[in-house]
């Protein structure tokens, strides 16, 4: 089981999440340090991710995009607040327009990563709070799996065809 | 709290808004600036009326109102109904659970 446990709190419009991961705390750093790695892991299928500019320390920008089923990219930002290799890391990741503008109005989130050594093992807990729910909105939009969708539609369709018989 | 009062059909409406990848493009695009029903529907390879019926859909569902605007509906962003915030982080927790799983997939191939 990789997910230990996922906190919402819909009034803070927070989110935490706590994964463990079979493999030590240098290796599951990488995934965020390396753009390459991120790249295989941050987008869905239908939406990967390209990092651009990767300035992975204190004070650095990041720029992406993620590139959706039509070709069409939606940009965004990071600007990295804290780290501290292999344990801690604190970013901002924000909207951006299509020449790489910030799009304040949309908010920002605000992620905060701890890789607790566990020896063979590293457990991650991945804390993110929104400024809006709109904002919210649109980071699910981007991020949700064309899979999940259909997985919903079709709880969908069941329940529907229940309400009818 | 405002988000526990949805009800059953509240949370269906939702989920079927949300299953279909025009309609959460539609979402995302009208989160950023309103559209026109015809404005949008000259963004996808479908009819008006198939994109009136998104648009639609996703109106029952809350998530988007029309506004008249002089002659054309715009569509926006209904953030009252975006505010059934406690939906949106399961969505958001889905897209976790979903990311922890490639990123163990990552580290299984070393």
């Amino acid at each position: 089981m990789t997910v230990v446990s996922s906190t919402k709190n819909p009034e803070a419009l927070s989110f935490t999440i706590v994964s463990e991961f079979a493999a030590g705390v240098e290796r599951v750093w990488q995934i965020w340090a390396d753009p390459r790695q991120l790249e295989r892991w941050w987008g869905p299928p239908t939406w990967p991710a390209t990092f651009e500019h990767f300035d992975f320390k204190r004070g650095g920008k990041i720029a992406y995009f993620m590139t959706g089923p039509d070709g069409e990219k939606a940009r965004g930002w990071w600007h990295i607040t804290a780290v501290a290799a292999p344990h801690m890391l604190e970013l901002d990741d924000g909207f951006a327009d299509e020449n790489g503008d910030h799009v304040d109005a949309m908010g920002v989130t605000r992620m905060t990563v701890t890789l607790e050594d566990f020896g063979d093992s590293t457990r991650m807990t991945v804390s993110s709070v929104f400024e809006t729910a709109e904002q919210m909105e649109q980071m699910i939009a981007m991020g949700m799996e064309e899979g999940m969708g259909q997985a919903l539609g079709q709880i969908d369709a069941i329940l529907a065809g229940q309400s009818v018989s | 709290m405002v988000v526990d009062e949805l009800s059953e059909p509240d949370i269906d409406r939702l989920f079927q808004a949300f299953a279909d990848s025009t309609r959460r493009d539609i979402v995302r695009r009208v989160t950023v600036e309103s559209y026109s029903v015809s404005g949008l529907a000259a963004l996808y390879d479908m009819s008006f009326a198939a994109v009136q019926k998104h648009v639609a859909v996703l109106e029952r569902a809350a998530l988007v109102s029309k506004e008249k605007h002089g002659r054309e509906q715009l569509v926006r962003a209904n953030h009252e109904g975006l505010h059934k915030a406690r939906q949106l982080l399961s969505e958001y927790e889905a897209i976790w659970h979903q990311r922890a799983a490639r990123i163990a997939d990552i580290l299984a191939q070393g």
